[in-house]
Order: C-alpha cells, then structure tokens, then sequence
C-alpha cells in the first residue's frame, strides 16, 4: 500500500519538475496521434460524404461493415499494419516497421471507420429542407457536397475529436508496429505498459495522470464542439 | 417560359400529380391554387428540378430538363426559389444572402453590395450580421425571399410565400412581387391556398384539384366562370345546382332546378343538362313578402342561419333550395332581417353562370 502512495508522490514530483523523459514521451505522443487524426480526417471526411452522397449497391451493408469497425480491436490494426509495413510484406521496402511514420499510419486505419461512421451521423443529421436550398440556390455537385459538409462542421469535429481519444489512448498498434523504442516511438501508452511490468510504478502513475487530462480535455473539447 | 407536358410523378406507388399540362408565359405571375396536398409543391420542386417527374416533358426557356448535371445547374442558376418553409444554414444572415452568389462565383465587393439591396428589399437592413438560426418565421421569410431575390433570378419559384407571415408583412411580400414582376419582368410562379391572394396577385389562376389542373384562367374567368362544380366550390361558390334547360329563347334559358324554375343568360339548347353557379355576393336580399326587385329571379324563402365573416353577413336562405348571400353588416341592419324572417332572394339571369354537365 505505501508503494503505491509513494508511487503517487514520486509522480507528483515527475511532472511538477518536468522531467525530460516525461516530457518527450509526451509530445510523441501528441504529435503521433495528432498527426493520425489529421490525415485520418482528410481521408475518412471525403469518404464519409462519397458514401452519403452517392447511391450505389452495397451501400448498407458497407456502413454496417464500418460501424463493426468502430470496435477494430487494436492489436488487429496493429497487425494489419505490421505486415503491411515489415520486410516480407508488400510496403516493406519504405523501412516504416518501428518508426514513428509507421505509428502513424497504424493509428490513422485505427480511426479511420470511427470517423467515417461519424461524418456519416453527422451529415445524416442534416436536414433534407438545407440540401433542397442549397441545391436550389445553384450549387453545383461538388459544392452542395461542400456546403452541406460545413453545415455539418460541428457534428464531424465532434467525431474527429472521438478519433483523437481512440488514438491517443490505444496501445496495440502503436506497441506492435512502434516496438516501444526509448527515445525514438515510446509513447505514453506503450510507456506505460513496460514500466508497469518493470515494476516503475511511479513512472507509470505519472505517465498515467498526463494521460487521463488529455483525455479529460478532449472530452471537455467534445462537448464544448457539441454545445454549438 | 415553363412548359409542363403530360407531367406525372409519383412518390413509390403514390400518385402525386396525374398528367398535367400547362405553360408559363414570360413576365407573368402564375398562380397555383388548390388545397393543401394536391401536388402544388410538388410542381415547384419538380420545374426546380429538385425533383424529376415519373413521366411527361419539363422545358424551361425551351431547353428540356431532362438534361446532364451541369445543363440542370446552369438552369437552376436562372431561377429561384422561396420555400414555404425556408431553411437557414448555419452563419449570420449575411453568408445566407449570400449562398447563391458565392455559387456563381460573383465577385466579393459586388456580393456585399447585392446582399444588402436585397436585404433593403425585404426590410431587412442591418440583419447582416445576425444569427440566421436563431430568426423569427417571419424574419426567416424575408432572409429566403432576399436571398432569393440576390441572384436576379429570370423565374421566381415561391411556395406559400406568405403563409407563415402577420398581415403587414404579407401586404410588404406581396408588395415586393408584383415590384418584382413589373420591375424586373421576372416571370413568377407561385403557389396559395388564399384564393384572394391569388386574384390579387396572378395573371393567370391555375386550379390544382386532386392531383389534376382543373383550369387555367385569369381570375375573372376562374372566379365568374369556373368550369365545374370542384373548382366553382374551391374558389368560394357556395350556391350550386344541377338542373335542366327547359326552354331557351335567344339566349335567356329556364332552367328547371329541383322544381323551381329559374332564369339565367346562356348558350345552352333546351334539354341540356347544366350546372349553375351564383356567387354569394350576387344574390340581392328584401325583407319582407312585398318586396320584390326588378331582377328575373325571385325567389321567397326564410332565412335559416346568419353567420359574421368579418364585416359581411353570410345568410343561408331556405327558399325550397338553400341559397348563401353575404351581404355587408350594414345593409343586414337596414334591412331589418333576422333568422327565421321571410326575404325574397333576387338575382339577375346575367349573374348566373351555366356550365354545361358532360356525363
């Protein structure tokens, strides 16, 4: 039990003094996952608004296949990715296997069918009555696809902001395809992980404190962008 | 301008319009009239092309709207439409405003001046700024009328512009359209359940009854001479009956309705089957048994209901047949009438209107 307090008072004194290695492992982590999430975005909006906008056989049985996809367990991604990405596989060639690019990709197949199955809701939620308007008022395909995209802003960041959370917080893919190297694509997560099993604890807890307010941030920021 | 050929549309199995076929002039006000549900937005979607019909030709400007995406967007940019129940994007009533002009790429300093004339149009000034979600109906109305307004469409689609509106407002809409129409010769297509909206406003009066056009006219002729008993009830006929031509000399017909005779100006051959039609304010009431007018028909009765409309009197008299009069309170005072009084009920033979029943 006092392990445990002193556990907490040593983490207190980690991130009060800002130790270096707390840090560093701190902004991998956000730079990784931020930049996961943005190209994630600009891949899984357009998607997102092909599927709505378009009529094609298939079209519901695609959506179920994605909403699935919400609960892509991450190892699997990991996996995925890995093979993609290692010697054998057919991206091998790129040398991404335990970089910080190949993190980076790994997250962004993480969240990719969460934000597709969130634009979707998002631009569902828009009315029939905007789109006739916008039709009517000469848009032309692309830009009624546009418009009905910024009518949608607020409901596809909120979804952008739950990939965020996803990526930040996993630690299959970025254990697998990142390999946890000191110094180079140890995150928080992975972090965690071995310096739990190595009976680290202090390090641990105040690596696990900066991780619950970012997610508390993030969570505050989801619901400020669905006050709008 | 806008040519309907044998237009159908249906909506899965349910039939909304059934072969409808008309067209609209170049710098006219068409009027649909018809109760709700009979497919009057349904032609304002289908001729916005927001909506495709199951068959039949849509031509606007001569060009078939059957046509590619980008030919259907270039004729969509010379109309517009006023919805009846307008829906405002997310942003102030500026960016609004501005939609249609952004879409065809107007540059910005002209789009700001635009916005605000429209804007002064619609007397809105200073609105730019506010929040468009957050508006009245009534002002929302006015922001979709602006921005209607804003591309100087050619056509000018409104449903029910005014039905969401308090009677200043609507007298400020309809003000702004025949402006419109005079001004800028805008060819202006509008639909109404407000019969005197529609007189007030159309060239032509088109009446949509179940699904079907049943009669494209000028008010006059829809008001005075509606073509059947459907049309002459929805554009406020309320004495209607069904008789038949007993004899006609040069031109003034007895008609036999019921067993009363009466006599009404028309074309008609003895023998033939008719219809007839007085308009409530036609008929000329006297009090008491004495009095009768000058006019052909007389006919006694007793007067069995007074209901107030407005400043007039509708008074149903049983004189064998019900007759409706409505009459202004004032002569319903002079008079000295009453429920239950006697009254003759007098009408000129020209007052009537015959229509021939095709069985």
């Amino acid at each position: 039990m006092n392990e445990i307090i002193e556990g907490f008072i040593q983490a207190g004194e980690l991130i009060i003094s800002l130790d270096p290695e707390v840090l560093e492992i701190t902004a991998r982590s956000l730079l990784i996952s931020l930049a996961a999430t943005l190209i994630a975005s600009l891949i899984a909006i357009p998607i997102g608004g092909f599927i709505h906008f378009r009529e094609f056989g298939g079209k519901r049985g695609l959506i179920t296949i994605i909403q699935t996809l919400y609960a892509l367990p991450t190892v699997i991604a990991g996996l995925f990715v890995f093979l993609l990405l290692s010697r054998v596989g057919p991206f091998g060639f790129l040398g991404l296997l335990f970089t910080p690019v190949g993190m980076i990709i790994g997250q962004t197949v993480l969240v990719i069918p969460l934000m597709v199955g969130m634009t979707l809701i998002a631009l569902s939620g828009v009315k029939q009555s905007i789109q006739d308007e916008v039709v009517s008022l000469g848009a032309t395909t692309a830009q009624t696809v546009a418009t009905i995209i910024k009518e949608a802003r607020f409901a596809i960041m909120g979804g952008v902001i739950l990939g965020f959370g996803r990526a930040i917080s996993e630690v299959g893919a970025a254990m697998i395809i990142g390999g946890n190297i000191r110094g180079y694509t140890r995150v928080l997560t992975t972090a965690i992980a071995l310096e739990t099993s190595m009976g680290n604890i202090a390090f641990s807890i105040a690596l696990g404190i900066i991780l619950l307010v970012i997610a508390m941030i993030v969570t505050a920021a989801l619901f400020l962008v669905q006050e709008r | 301008m806008i040519e309907l050929v044998s237009v159908c549309k249906r909506f899965g199995g349910k039939e909304v319009l059934r072969d409808l076929t008309f067209s609209v002039q170049k710098g006219e006000i068409f009027t649909l009239i018809g109760p709700s549900g009979t497919g009057k937005t349904t032609i304002l979607r289908l001729i916005n092309m927001l909506d495709d019909p199951t068959s039949g030709t849509i031509l606007i400007d001569g060009r078939d709207t059957k046509a590619s995406e980008g030919e259907r967007v270039m004729l969509r940019r010379r109309m517009s439409v006023v919805f009846q129940k307008p829906a405002a994007l997310r942003g102030n009533v500026y960016e609004n405003v501005a939609l249609g002009l952004k879409f065809r790429g107007t540059p910005a300093g002209e789009v700001r001046q635009r916005v605000s004339e429209a804007l002064g149009l619609v007397g809105l000034e200073g609105y730019e700024e506010r929040n468009a979600t957050t508006l009245s109906g009534g002002e929302l109305q006015r922001v979709a009328i602006a921005r209607a307004l804003v591309s100087r469409p050619e056509i000018l689609l409104m449903d029910e512009p005014t039905a969401n509106l308090d009677p200043g407002s609507t007298e400020r809409i309809e003000n702004l359209i025949l402006t419109q129409n005079r001004q800028f010769g805008t060819t202006i297509v509008l639909s109404t359940h407000d019969m005197i909206q529609g007189q007030r406003l159309a060239t032509r009066i088109a009446v949509i009854l179940d699904r079907e056009l049943r009669q494209v006219g000028d008010s006059r002729e829809i008001f005075y001479h509606p073509g059947s008993r459907e049309v002459a009830r929805m554009v406020g006929v309320e004495n209607i009956f069904d008789g038949r031509i007993i004899a006609n000399e040069e031109g003034l017909a007895s008609i036999d309705v019921g067993g009363f005779t009466i006599f009404a100006t028309c074309p008609y051959p003895a023998g033939s089957s008719v219809t007839v039609f007085i308009r409530p304010e036609e008929l000329l009431l006297l009090g008491g048994e004495k009095g009768r007018s000058s006019a052909r028909n007389n006919l006694l009765g007793t007067i069995s209901r007074v209901t107030p409309i407005g400043p007039n009197i509708r008074i149903q008299v049983d004189a064998g047949v019900l007759l409706v009069a409505v009459i202004t309170r004032r002569s319903y005072d002079d008079l000295g009438l009453s429920p239950g009084a006697p009254v003759y009920c007098s009408f000129k033979a020209s007052a009537l209107h015959v229509v021939e029943r095709v069985r």
